[in-house]
């Protein structure tokens, strides 16, 4: 058992009002820059919807993510030699067409227009060519736009399911959407770390920060394609590689990501979890239908004293084996269960997890009347209005069980919650609704308090980052004493005076 | 005079430039370390252009080299007249395959607007440059024939005089003017190798070929052992 540590993310869906304060807070941050005004480190996208860059789904196209080929685990890209053979062109990049091409307006237009019979207008130009342009695409160009045959009828994950259920999604009383808040999935097994020909991609041993040097990346861009949620972006500027970093910046000074703090429905947790690192090649290579449990089974118990032993063999602080311990990525993946990898059929084993959300369920026009109650207060997950085909071909690499599971134990906690404080459940029925979701009780609280109530410490449970140790290993901490300066070897010696 | 500074001169100021500011432009700034790629800005005439274009340079790059280093095999092999003229007919379908190549990028690097906002005036000379190399390599072998014939009896011994510090650049003076203007280009293409786009030639990720799939990398040496 190799344990190692990785820094996790769950998502809560039914918590995302899509209003991108962290799409926001992340490009006032990181990417307001030239050469990265097109890219949204994170980005929020409406399901159905073909997202950003359009249809990043379709591997068909990009190639990006893993196959499996006989007995070995190979990039959907072509293996080594295949890769080097492209290496004058890639075929399969998206180009900045299928973002957007960024604009910002004349102003300048507004104030020396010469005096006339009309309005100034300030023309949108092109950021990277700087002449006038039409603006035709944005980030978020297809924002609440489910149910429009440009964007949700060419979204991949439609292609599952029938005729019928597609249709379904684009009459007027049955359209649905729901936001999916993408950031980089920090995998255990990442397909841009693989791809990349100059080995200028890494995943940070202590936390699982993956990550691109800037001095190392050449800007072959076979990244671009090889991660299959597009999350390494090409700097058309600097002609390099650029992703998330997960603000370790921020989160070794023990703050969480800005996506993350400022998340304004606080639909997001951050946490560690214990994994083995052992077996990551054996899961990704699982067949596709045990894909998502063969991830969950990655993930060691860290109240586990066998798993505390061994971290402490490996090195891993004991504070960052308590983090472990409180986790609330822990709780929402391995011991709810409720939350899933997005595309787990890709093989980088993702480490974001998403809880899928509740949608509302479909109403029917019976005799003349609107009726949404079907006995039940809820509904049930078969009449949700999203067919739980498309939420399996989202999150559970298709199995509709899975979801079934989930959706069934989110369910559960809301009966539980609208037994206790309104009381129009009764104990009966409920005790059904939760042996049905093989949910206790207990853990319908416990849900429902994270959910629902979580301070902001339960949310984001930072390890620290013992930076200092890392110090110590590389210099001998009091060798600056009694110098002035900046460091990084140009130290001066203390001195009054010119 | 003129030659004596042009092909025994300069070559030795060319080669220490290329050699001592690639290592200091590494050293100071790997980070401009590549060929500023424009292939998300624009795919379609990059396709036409940058293919036919490396292909068609590398071989002839290689094909000079083994001249170069290997000229008895050369001439053992254009012994024969019909190996001769395979050999000849598939360098100059090289050469016009660069050329293609190399006028496609450059209408394109001029015609399109995105690509022209990210172009630098150095990489205006390096296209300007690479197009008389074309050109003059393409006319030395359309009517210079058989330029792998006579390449090994003058350019070689040449080119090996300079590596041997003793240059004896009258192989080079009695060289028709294509040819002279070919191998002077040669070495202003060298010399302007550090400054330019074209250092990504020497960092062609050969070793992706034998590293494993995964980086990871540690601070700490987690070797450490607590107990």
């Amino acid at each position: 058992m190799d344990v190692r540590l990785q820094l996790s993310m769950v998502f809560h869906l039914d918590k995302c009002i899509g209003c991108h304060t962290c799409s926001v807070a992340c490009k006032n941050i990181w990417t307001d820059r030239k050469g990265a005004e097109y890219m949204w480190w994170n980005n929020v996208e409406t399901k159905p919807g073909t997202g950003y860059p359009t249809q990043w789904e379709d591997q068909q196209k990009y190639r990006g993510g893993w196959e499996v080929k006989g007995d070995s685990l190979k990039p959907r890209l072509a293996g080594r030699l295949g890769r080097l053979a492209n290496i004058f062109f890639n075929p399969y990049l998206p180009s900045l067409d299928d973002y957007y091409e960024p604009w910002t307006y004349k102003y300048d237009d507004l104030f020396n227009a010469p005096a006339g019979d009309d309005q100034p207008t300030a023309r949108p130009i092109s950021m990277i060519t700087k002449e006038p342009m039409n603006i035709e695409a944005g980030p978020n160009w297809d924002d609440d736009l489910s149910g429009s045959p440009v964007y949700a009828r060419n979204d991949v994950n439609m292609s599952e399911l029938t005729d019928e259920e597609r249709e379904s999604l684009f009459q007027l009383e049955r359209m649905v959407f729901f936001y999916l808040p993408r950031i980089c999935n920090h995998c255990l097994n990442p397909a841009c770390v693989g791809v990349c020909p100059a080995g200028a991609i890494y995943k940070r041993g202590e936390d699982g920060i993956v990550l691109v040097s800037q001095e190392k990346c050449r800007g072959w861009r076979f990244c671009i394609s090889g991660c299959p949620y597009k999350k390494v972006y090409y700097n058309w500027g600097t002609g390099k590689s650029e992703k998330c970093i997960l603000c370790f910046p921020r989160v070794e000074t023990g703050q969480a990501p800005a996506c993350f703090h400022t998340c304004v429905g606080r639909i997001r947790y951050m946490g560690v979890l214990l994994y083995d690192g052992d077996r990551i090649e054996e899961v990704a290579k699982a067949p596709e239908e045990k894909l998502v449990l063969a991830q969950r089974s990655l993930i060691l118990d860290p109240n586990d004293p066998e798993v505390v032993l061994a971290a402490k063999r490996k090195g891993i602080a004991e504070d960052l084996i308590a983090a472990a311990q409180k986790s609330p990525v822990y709780r929402f993946v391995k011991e709810w269960e409720v939350a899933l990898p997005l595309h787990a059929e890709f093989r980088t084993l993702p480490m974001l997890f998403y809880v899928p959300p509740l949608l509302p369920v479909a109403a029917s026009v019976e005799s003349g009347s609107y009726d949404l109650s079907d006995g039940d207060f809820f509904g049930s997950v078969e009449k949700a209005r999203v067919p739980v085909k498309y939420m399996a071909c989202l999150f559970s690499a298709g199995d509709e069980e899975m979801v079934k599971g989930v959706l069934r134990k989110l369910m559960a906690v809301r009966a539980y919650k609208r037994y206790e404080t309104v009381g129009d459940i009764d104990a009966r029925r409920l005790s059904a609704i939760m042996q049905e979701a093989g949910c206790t009780m207990e853990v319908a609280e416990q849900i429902f308090r994270l959910t629902s109530l979580p301070r902001f410490k339960d949310r984001f449970v930072l390890p620290a980052s013992h930076r200092e140790q890392f110090v110590e290993t590389v210099e001998d901490v009091s060798s600056h004493k009694g110098q002035i300066g900046v460091g990084f070897g140009f130290g001066t010696p203390a001195k009054r005076g010119l | 005079m003129i030659d004596l500074l042009l092909y025994g001169v300069f070559p030795y100021v060319a080669i220490v430039l290329a050699v001592v500011v690639s290592i200091w432009r590494f050293s100071t700034n790997q980070f401009s370390y590549s060929s500023l790629s424009s292939q998300f800005l624009e795919g379609r005439k990059l396709f036409w252009g940058s293919v036919p274009w490396h292909i068609g340079i590398g071989l002839l790059l290689i094909g000079h080299l083994i001249g170069v280093f290997l000229p008895a095999s050369v001439r053992a092999f254009n012994g024969a007249p019909i190996r001769l003229y395979i050999l000849e007919g598939t360098a100059l379908a090289l050469g016009l395959m660069a050329l293609v190549g190399l006028i496609v990028l450059a209408a394109r690097r001029m015609g399109d607007s995105r690509v022209r906002s990210v172009t630098t005036t150095m990489d205006a000379l390096v296209l300007v440059l690479l197009l008389v190399q074309v050109l003059t390599g393409v006319g030395t072998a359309l009517f210079y024939r058989w330029g792998s014939f006579w390449f090994v009896n003058t350019a070689t011994p040449y080119l090996w005089s300079l590596a041997t510090l003793s240059p004896k650049w009258d192989y080079m003076v009695s060289m028709p003017i294509t040819v002279k203007l070919h191998a002077l280009n040669f070495f202003v293409l060298v010399a302007i190798f550090p400054f330019s786009r074209l250092v990504h030639i020497v960092s062609a990720p050969l070793s992706y070929l034998w590293r494993p799939y995964q980086l990871v990398r540690w601070n700490l040496p987690m070797s450490r052992s607590l107990d």
